[in-house]
């Protein structure tokens, strides 16, 4: 009967459709937040950093507002940055940046911080190895042997680091800081090491910005290489040739 | 007789010295047992922690068995008020033996000699983190 064909053939779209949905909704709910990439990539505690992966970041200038400070807040409370209420010397890992264009009267706003770069001028210059490369591209001060030359400090194209010139006794556990050494931007290593995003990038995403995306440079299939790939980026001061971890789109 | 009358009070005095001597002692951590055996502990923490921090610091290697935070999180004590003693106060755990062996710590220079004090700022961004599941997971395969 007509009647029954047209039920069968509705009973058999409606199986398709059930059943892909299926299929989706199981790789939607491995967990949140985790791709199937993310769990072949992830590396055990045991295991140490290696070269495969290279740690970067983009900054969408356009999509960064102007007088914004929900990275460079979360950085403070993440590291524990307190200021003694001396500006030009207080150490700060993110610096907000507005910059004009005198002719076209254009303003950007961005944040600057370490650019992580693949050849870094100021491991060149650390005369006791305390400022390092580490193999994922995240470039470190070893506190431990940093003497605070501040050697590092003047090489830095990017003016990233602070010297802290105090006692401190408001450290938080995951970052370190001391009287006579140098610091910066560490691209919160804590978290990283454990699977999870810089505090500026987590906070700049929770207030809606999304100016910031973070992820591997090598993984192309990666959430990082993505969006470098959508839209233009550059590094700043490319003429250096150093290679920086961190790339800005619309400056 | 008079070697007696000498003696005897040298005698006395030892013991009573002995009884006297100030021996450090720190407080108990919390659970049953360290992640070494207590002597073990006492001799080469040191070593324990120099070997990790190179580790930590210079491959990435977050394993928690002999990381100074750590033995934060077992060895503070709360106040009264429910707030973490610094580790390194007088009497508190890295403090009291330290003293008493007259060796000077260089740790807590730099590092917390607490865990995260929850502040109303911090306790506010963990509410965020607890609430946002966009965050990616520790996965351990």
């Amino acid at each position: 009967m007509p009647a029954t064909k047209r039920g069968t053939q509705i009973n058999e779209n409606r199986r398709r459709w059930l059943g892909g949905a299926g299929a989706a909704a199981t790789v939607l709910t491995l967990a949140p937040g985790v791709r199937l990439l993310d769990l072949a990539l992830a590396r055990s505690e045991e295991e140490p950093v290696s070269e495969r992966v290279r740690w970067g970041m983009l900054v969408d200038s356009t999509k960064c507002a102007q007088g914004c400070t929900d990275c460079v807040d979360a950085c403070s409370d993440e590291h524990g940055l307190t200021g003694m209420g001396r500006p030009q010397t207080d150490a700060q890992y993110i610096r907000k940046l507005d910059l004009k264009d005198k002719t076209t009267g254009k303003a950007y706003s961005l944040p600057l911080m370490c650019q992580h770069c693949e050849t870094p001028p100021c491991v060149d210059v650390c005369p006791t190895g305390a400022s390092f490369r580490r193999a994922d591209g995240i470039v470190l001060v070893d506190k431990h042997i940093c003497i605070g030359c501040r050697y590092c400090m003047m090489a830095c194209p990017y003016k990233a680091r602070s010297f802290v010139h105090e006692d401190l006794t408001s450290q938080v556990p995951e970052t370190p800081r001391g009287k006579g050494t140098v610091e910066s931007c560490n691209f919160c290593v804590h978290r990283v090491d454990r699977d999870r995003e810089p505090a500026c990038v987590e906070a700049c995403a929770q207030a809606g910005h999304n100016a910031l995306v973070f992820g591997d440079l090598n993984d192309a299939d990666g959430a990082l290489a993505r969006k470098l790939e959508e839209l233009p980026s550059r590094q700043i001061r490319e003429d250096l040739g150093l290679n920086t971890g961190v790339r800005y789109h619309g400056v | 007789m008079r070697w007696c009358a000498i003696l005897l009070p040298a005698m006395l005095y030892a013991a009573v010295a002995a009884a006297e001597v100030p021996v450090p002692s720190p407080p108990r951590g919390d659970g049953a047992q360290c992640v070494e055996p207590t002597e073990v502990m006492r001799r080469d923490h040191m070593k324990f922690l120099m070997h990790q921090r190179d580790e930590t610091m210079h491959r990435g290697i977050r394993t928690t068995k002999h990381s100074l935070v750590e033995c934060l999180s077992c060895h503070t004590r709360k106040d009264d008020e429910g707030r973490f003693v610094s580790i390194n106060a007088p009497g508190e755990f890295c403090q009291e033996c330290h003293a008493y062996s007259g060796v000077t710590m260089d740790c807590f220079g730099c590092h917390a000699t607490t865990p995260r004090q929850p502040t109303s700022r911090s306790a506010q961004s963990l509410g965020r983190l607890l609430s946002d599941t966009s965050f990616r997971l520790h996965i351990q395969p």
